[in-house]
């Protein structure tokens, strides 16, 4: 690829994606006894939003050939796709959960967009972006045609469900058990949805934002030190 | 519930569970005993294992000698690593995330300072000699990685010397980790933006003598293993999957490659340089145990090659800067190695110091609360030992990662236990299990 | 145990005392306890440069009966504590119990919902190594004051002796928590 194309794809495109939580004051200090002024910041965290075309390399080609599949099996494009963010050469597909299993079918099965290997899910929790709290991103990587591309899907805390793609891709079957167990989100059409990496009557699912990180303080001669998510913050 | 012949009430076991075991159920039991209950067996090949390759759970249901089921256990490892990243600042992270896959940090390192990088959009201003230190350390965690491989596979097939020089090609290594890193393992040298400091005057000659020496170990290992009709008997045609069932299953490293696909990272979405060095892919189509051997003692040599190629660049480059120029992300410190093994950089300390309060200021800063990464997402993808290593990370905009994901190859390629195993005798499952190098630690991270 | 526990304390008792110990140091066989990153670690250990057969330990027992050691080198997760408590409950006396690692004497850096923080509060710890992971000579070096403990170790009437000096000592002593203002 060429210089100028780098350039192109790595330029940030697209502006007003998504706020998923808005930052209120600098330093961390609640409540009154902050005197900077800084308290009163108020600064909105903006995900990257939906790009503008054209998307830059071979984005264009890969949208362009998803767009035709979905339109022909007449569930349509923008049914299926929220958005398709272009950020830092990397292409994201926003997908609507229902389409989610048939858009990684085609995404899997097409000559031309053969994405083989799908690296998994991760699960992400945005505790204040109500209605979309929980997302799970789907790394996909194609062999033949040697590129990478994601898909995210956002559901919402009060009805975690996410179809499962167990059927496309085999292999996700302990990541989606593992994002199970971290986040709670509940993959509907898995062969065995158990607990995989904490013991199997643990309650709650730890690596969500409101769950705490556990520990306990460190003592050393009358001194407490408590454990991470605890301790002030400055930042 | 019914009461059985000799009268028993039901309100003595109200509740719990009765089986009766007269009359109709017992000869349904009896005769399912007779089918199944005798033959099968429940085995636990439980976490605590010399054979399992760390903590790994091994239910095997087998029937004589032959494996019927084969299922795995993870979780006994679980160290909530990912969550603990989100309470530290972006550079902390990397002595998290090195402690994943333990025989592989550098390429947990990496692949995570690679994805801030690219989050922070300061991939192309990485001086080349942090590149290539890199991708030097990364080939040796390789060997080192490999040669542990080989060393406890022989042990759990009862072979100990190999063990002996297995470890022992890889103390060469630790040296030189130690020279460079100051320390065997769990080095948290790769930082976002370069690595920690430089290599130090005589590493290039040490790293070009250990290569002599990594040879010669290496040598002992194939003449050990490679020709040996027991090691054949046992490695041959065992643990096989072929190619459909690593794509179907998302394998990727030695055992992809052993089952004729030479998918390669470092060659398919090439990183830290690595499209400018010359090394080929070893494949192979047999696609059992012994050919991931045969794979892993090629890799060792290859990975040879590229570092006496870095080497070369390394000699040829002459000193220069191996973090980034941005005073606002490059970790400020370059610290020296004192004599007793800790050490501050006297001069810096002195310099910073004397020259401003600002500076002082900024070192300190820098150091405790870290740099603000813009937010976003990132994935990136290495070549590591065991298969393709992946990091997901989304910052929002501050000084925490917000999510950092690692897809370890090990979790992904255990699936396969279940596929290699059942059909197979009780002792290939230990072959199997060891052809496929799970390092449970980044299983369970 | 045998006949010592009821001999008097006196020249025969520690003549036992002597010999018993020298015996069990001797051959200290620790059973497969690896967890994680110090694992890695305790086999270098093994290997020919930093070489525990000199102590007769290179023999790793898997089978817990066969073992005198619990090396716990590892981090201890919540799923895994069962396990340790299980193999440390089937090893015969006598046994001791090295926690190598930060992990497995405090909890380390991982001081989270997931890990232990400490072994100490499943198994009873004769010698606590720190390192993150602790070099070999470091292990060699736990291993060696473990040694000495345990040829000096009392039997019998001695035994029960040093246990109760030992107790009136602890209830005496200030707890860790109230020294106060020693960080200055």
């Amino acid at each position: 690829m060429s210089h100028e194309q780098d350039r192109e794809l790595t330029a940030p495109h697209g502006t007003g994606g998504e706020t998923v939580d808005v930052r209120l004051g600098m330093f961390g200090v609640k409540g009154s006894g902050d005197t900077s002024g800084f308290g009163g910041l108020v600064a909105p965290v903006v995900m990257p939003g939906p790009s503008p075309r054209p998307y830059g390399g071979w984005f264009d080609e890969v949208v362009d050939v998803l767009a035709e599949l979905l339109e022909e099996s007449g569930t349509g494009f923008d049914a299926a796709i929220e958005q398709v963010v272009v950020d830092r050469g990397e292409l994201t597909l926003d997908v609507r959960r229902e389409h989610l299993v048939e858009v990684a079918r085609h995404l899997r099965d097409d000559q031309d967009l053969r994405f083989e290997l799908c690296l998994g899910v991760n699960g992400v929790h945005y505790p204040h972006s109500t209605g979309r709290e929980l997302h799970a991103v789907y790394p996909l990587v194609s062999v033949t045609h040697s590129r990478q591309l994601r898909l995210e899907v956002a559901v919402a805390d009060a009805d975690p469900h996410i179809p499962s793609i167990t059927d496309v891709y085999p292999a996700n079957d302990w990541h989606e058990r593992e994002t199970w167990d971290f986040f709670g989100i509940i993959f509907d059409g898995h062969p065995s949805l158990a607990r995989i990496a904490m013991p199997d009557d643990w309650p709650g699912h730890p690596q969500r934002k409101d769950y705490p990180l556990g520990g306990i303080d460190v003592e050393y001669k009358g001194a407490h030190i408590p454990p991470a998510d605890d301790r002030r913050s400055y930042s | 519930m019914t009461t059985s012949t000799q009268g028993f009430t039901e309100e003595a076991t109200a509740g719990a569970k009765s089986f009766e075991a007269t009359g109709g159920d017992w000869s349904d039991i009896a005769e399912e005993a007779v089918r199944l209950g005798e033959e099968r067996i429940v085995v636990n090949m439980g976490p605590q294992h010399p054979s399992t390759h760390g903590v790994l759970r091994l239910m095997l249901e087998i029937d004589g000698e032959t494996v019927t089921e084969a299922r795995c256990g993870v979780g006994y490892l679980h160290t909530g690593i990912e969550k603990n990243m989100e309470f530290r600042t972006w550079t902390q992270g990397v002595t998290f995330c090195t402690r994943m896959d333990y025989l592989a940090s550098m390429f947990q390192e990496t692949a995570y300072c690679l994805a801030v990088e690219k989050l922070l959009g300061i991939t192309d201003d990485i001086p080349e000699r942090a590149s290539v230190i890199r991708v030097m350390m990364m080939e040796f965690t390789r060997i080192g990685s490999h040669l542990v491989c080989i060393g406890t596979g022989g042990n759990e097939l009862g072979a100990t010397s190999v063990m002996i020089h297995g470890f022992n090609g890889r103390e060469e290594i630790l040296r030189i980790f130690e020279m460079i890193t100051g320390l065997r393992m769990n080095n948290a040298y790769i930082r976002p933006g370069g690595v920690a400091q430089d290599i130090p005057p005589g590493a290039l000659e040490a790293i070009r003598e250990a290569d002599g020496k990594i040879r010669t170990y290496v040598k002992y290992l194939e003449d050990l293993l490679l020709a040996n009709p027991i090691y054949k008997g046992r490695t041959v045609d065992v643990g096989t999957l072929n190619l459909a069932g690593c794509m179907a299953l998302g394998v990727t490293g030695p055992v992809l490659r052993s089952a004729g696909l030479p998918y390669d990272v470092r060659k398919a979405a090439p990183y830290c340089g690595y499209e400018t060095y010359e090394f080929d892919v070893p494949t192979s189509t047999e696609s059992d145990s012994y050919s991931r051997t045969v794979l892993r003692f090629e890799e060792i040599y290859q990975s040879l090659r590229i570092i006496a190629q870095c080497v070369d660049r390394l000699q040829a480059m002459g000193p220069g800067p191996v973090m980034v120029e941005d005073k606002k992300i490059a970790w400020p410190a370059q610290l020296a190695i004192g004599s007793d093994g800790m050490g501050n950089s006297l001069d810096h300390i002195r310099h910073i110091m004397g020259t401003s309060m600002e500076a002082l200021i900024h070192h300190f800063k820098l150091v405790t609360e870290g740099f603000r990464v813009p937010a976003g997402q990132v994935f990136q993808r290495v070549e590591a030992p065991r298969g393709e290593l992946g990091v997901h990370v989304v910052s929002d905009g501050g000084t925490r990662p917000y999510r950092a994901h690692f897809r370890d190859p090990s979790f992904n390629n255990l699936q396969a236990v279940s596929l290699m195993c059942e059909g197979g005798q009780l002792a290939d499952v230990v072959v199997a299990v060891a052809s496929l190098d799970p390092v449970l630690g980044g299983v369970d991270r | 145990m045998g006949i010592e526990e009821a001999a008097p304390s006196g020249f025969l008792l520690t003549t036992v005392e002597q010999v018993a110990g020298h015996a069990r140091k001797g051959s200290l066989w620790p059973v497969t306890f690896g967890l994680a990153c110090c694992a890695i670690e305790m086999m270098a250990t093994g290997t020919s440069r930093f070489d525990i057969s000199r102590f007769g330990m290179e023999v790793f027992r898997a089978s817990p009966r066969q073992a005198d050691l619990m090396i716990v080198a590892g981090r201890v997760s919540q799923k895994m504590a069962p396990v340790v408590r299980q193999v440390y409950d089937q090893m015969s006396e006598p046994k001791w119990v090295l926690s190598m690692g930060v992990c497995a004497s405090s909890g380390g850096m991982f001081n989270n919902y997931a890990i232990v923080q400490g072994v100490d509060h499943i198994v009873p710890v004769d010698i606590y190594l720190p390192g993150c992971p602790p070099r070999p000579e470091m292990l060699i070096n736990a291993i060696l004051e473990l040694h000495a403990q345990i040829k000096s170790a009392p039997l019998g009437v001695n035994r029960v002796e040093a246990a109760r000096a030992a107790e009136a000592a602890a209830l005496e002593a200030t707890p860790t928590s109230k020294m106060m203002g020693l960080l200055r």
